[in-house]
C-alpha cells in the first residue's frame, strides 16, 4: 500500500506526559557511552546548575520517537516498518532535558514526498516541559523503500 | 575548556569506539527502538541489508560525547543534526570500529559550529554531522 501523503501538514494531540527518570538517564547515557558525571551524579549536575541528573544531547530521541508512532503505526498512513531507513535526525535544545522533566509531546507531519520508488517522511516534535515551555524540538526524516525495491 | 581561546580548525577530539552486538541490544532497550534488523541476523537479510547494523540514533549518540567531555557540559549542545549516509555493520563475533573526530568548523559570539567526521571501516558513516555548542564566557 502506498504512503498517505495527505498527511502531509497533520499536527496530532498533545501527547500523555513522559515522566523522565533519573535511572533511565543513566541506563541511556550508558548505552551510548556517555560517561560525563552530570549524566549519572545528581550533585554533579547540580554543580553546572542543573536539578538533577542531565540527558545526553540525544536522549530526546527516545520521546519523539515515542510519539512519532502515532503516524508510524497507524496502518492508514501506510509506512511498512520494515522497510524504513532513518535518513536525517537534528535536534534544537531549547533547555537540556533533565531528570524529573515531564515532556508532552505534540507531533508534526512536515512533509511527505515520493520520487523513483522512494518516500521521504520529514516529522517534527515539539517537547514542552510541564509549564508549558519549550524544552526541544527533534525533526526526523525517514526513507521508506516502495515495493519491488 | 574555560579560559582556552577557541579557533576555526581546531580538533577538539578523536575517538574510536567499539560497537559490538550487545551494545545494540543495550541501546534497543534503553532507547525504546527494538527494529530487528538491529539484532536478527535473519531479519535484516530479508529487507536486504547486509546483516545486522547499528542504529543510527546510537552511531549519533555515541558521537557526540567527544563534543560534550571537551564542553564539560552537556546542556551546552544548543543543536545537533546528523544525515545517515552508510550504515555501520556490526559483525558478531567482533565489534564495529567507529572513528569520530570532531573539529572546530565557525565561531561566532558566544557560540561556535562543530563539525564531526565519522566512520566506519574506512567510510563516512553520517554526513552534516555539525553541533551548535555555546562556550562557556572567558
Amino acid at each position: 500500500m502506498p504512503i498517505d501523503a495527505g498527511y502531509a501538514g497533520r499536527a496530532y494531540p498533545p501527547t500523555a506526559p513522559y515522566l523522565v527518570g533519573r535511572e533511565h538517564v543513566r541506563d541511556f547515557a550508558s548505552a551510548v557511552g556517555a560517561t560525563h558525571p552530570s549524566h549519572r551524579d545528581p550533585e554533579a549536575a547540580r554543580q553546572i546548575g542543573y536539578a538533577d541528573v542531565v540527558a545526553p544531547p540525544t536522549f530526546a530521541v527516545v520521546i519523539a520517537q515515542a510519539a512519532e508512532a502515532q503516524l508510524i503505526a497507524d496502518p492508514a498512513a501506510g509506512i511498512d516498518f520494515s522497510r524504513v531507513v532513518h535518513a536525517e535526525e537534528r535536534f534544537t535544545h531549547h533547555r537540556p532535558i533533565v531528570a524529573g522533566d515531564e515532556i508532552t509531546t505534540v507531533l508534526h507531519v512536515d512533509s511527505i514526498t515520493e520520487r523513483a520508488g522512494l518516500a521521504m517522511v520529514t516529522t517534527r516534535c515539539e517537547l514542552v516541559d510541564g509549564a508549558g515551555r519549550p524544552v526541544s524540538t527533534v525533526v526526523s526524516t525517514l526513507a521508506v523503500r516502495g515495493d519491488g525495491t | 575548556m574555560s579560559g582556552t581561546p577557541v579557533e576555526v580548525g581546531q580538533v577538539v577530539g578523536i575517538r574510536t569506539v567499539e560497537v559490538s552486538r550487545a551494545d545494540l541490544v543495550h541501546y534497543a532497550g534503553a532507547s525504546g527502538d527494538r527494529n530487528p534488523i538491529h539484532w536478527n541476523e535473519r531479519l535484516a537479510r530479508e529487507v536486504g541489508l547486509p546483516g545486522v547494523i547499528a542504529h543510527g540514533m546510537l552511531t549519533m549518540g555515541v558521537a557526540i560525547n567527544v563534543v560534550v567531555d571537551w564542553l564539560g557540559d552537556p546542556g551546552r549542545v544548543l543543536e545537533y543534526g546528523v544525515r545517515f549516509t552508510r550504515p555501520v555493520e556490526v559483525p558478531d563475533p567482533g565489534a564495529a570500529l567507529v572513528t569520530i573526530t570532531a573539529t572546530v568548523g565557525a565561531v561566532d559570539a558566544g557560540t561556535a559550529r562543530v563539525d564531526l567526521v565519522v566512520e566506519a571501516a574506512g567510510v563516512k558513516v553520517l554526513a552534516k554531522a555539525q553541533a551548535l555548542v555555546s562556550l562557556p564566557t572567558p
